[in-house]
């Protein structure tokens, strides 16, 4: 095996390309797996009281919830029409 | 006060029977009155690693179901005098388990005066791995530096934090130990294996231990011997150090560094 390596260069270091894979992953799946059930029905009712002032759509609301170690971060991201109704 | 300790990973044959075997052994051999219990309802294989298979008559469901009283079901394992083995059922109804029957054999342990109970945790995210971390004081995940198991493991633990008793019901939360198993440090060392500290890195658990690598883990499930029996063993040793770091004595890490060859193997091993 070593003679091998000798004559073919030494392998490849694929544990760094785990890790960089798992953190990217486990980034993302922590973000979306951990995200609170009511999520989904605020979002709702938001897009509802809204929409009763200003003219938003559903996509126009993003809501989303960070932790950061020992803190939870509630974004609620909403983008407003140019011209809002009058 | 009774602690509950579940082992669990999410990934299976990652090592959480041997290390439940291994923990549990070494709770008892410092003097804790322990109970081990196999939550793999209909997978029943604690009993083969504890070397107890031939004498399990009844088991957690009948217990559970009242067909059996706890004394009855409990085996004395037969190494510690103060270990007790719960067998799992063979049944392959999923419902066996329900919550309320293991929060009642719980309780009963805690009466009959037992320090620890070890929950070993089938693998997976269904019933059998809730009900097993549901009741949990601590838990150790167990995690192979790979990738598959690491992200199960980081499953695991969100899981621990939303589905615990202690999550639920907003107490303290469940103390949460990262044990390593099947680690090499000559892999690590040429940069083929994530190395312990990538993995508690990603997972950002605190650390409890390192298990090597090691042939011996084999031999011990071959004799039903838990592994942390074995003399002269870097398993065992490894294993004993898992013990005092969770009865909070700092030990150093060990069987984590790569002893590169001599001068002659280098000559002729190439690099």
């Amino acid at each position: 095996m070593s003679l091998l390596s000798y004559f073919f260069g030494s392998k490849p270091k694929t544990a760094a390309v785990a890790k960089e894979r798992l953190s990217l992953i486990i980034a993302h799946e922590r973000t979306s797996n951990r995200a609170p059930d009511f999520l989904p029905a605020l979002q709702k009712e938001l897009i509802e009281v809204i929409s009763k002032y200003v003219n938003v759509g559903l996509d126009d609301i993003k809501v989303q919830l960070e932790k950061q170690d020992n803190c939870e971060i509630l974004e609620v991201n909403i983008t407003l029409p140019e011209q809002p109704q009058k | 006060m009774t602690r509950v300790i579940v082992i669990t990973s999410g990934k299976g044959g990652v090592g959480k029977t041997t290390t439940s075997a291994s923990i549990s052994s070494g709770l008892a051999l410092r003097g804790f009155k322990t109970a081990v219990i196999d939550f793999d309802v209909g997978l029943r294989n604690l009993d083969l690693i504890m070397g107890c298979e031939r004498r399990v008559v009844y088991d957690l469901v009948n217990v559970i179901n009242g067909e059996a009283n706890l004394s009855q079901a409990l085996i004395k394992d037969k190494h510690c005098d103060n270990l007790f083995i719960l067998p799992a059922s063979q049944t392959r109804d999923k419902d066996a388990l329900t919550e309320e029957g293991v929060e009642k054999v719980l309780k009963d342990l805690s009466h009959q005066g037992f320090d620890y109970v070890v929950c070993d945790s089938p693998a997976g995210i269904e019933r059998g791995a809730v009900m097993a971390l549901t009741f949990a004081d601590e838990a150790i995940v167990v995690s192979n530096p790979e990738v598959s198991s690491v992200r199960d493991s980081d499953r695991i633990l969100g899981i621990l934090q939303s589905k615990s008793r202690r999550a639920i019901e907003g107490r303290e939360p469940v103390k949460e130990h990262l044990l390593i198993t099947r680690y090499s440090p000559k892999r690590v060392e040429e940069g083929e294996m994530l190395s312990y500290k990538d993995v508690q890195e990603l997972l950002r658990v605190p650390l409890i231990g390192v298990i090597p690598e090691s042939d011996d883990v084999l031999q011990a499930s071959n004799q039903g011997t838990p592994a942390i029996h074995l003399k002269d063993s870097d398993v065992a040793f490894a294993y004993q150090d898992v013990v005092a770091r969770f009865l909070s004595e700092d030990r150093p890490l060990r069987f984590v560094s790569y002893e590169k060859p001599g001068i002659l193997k280098r000559l002729f091993g190439g690099k």
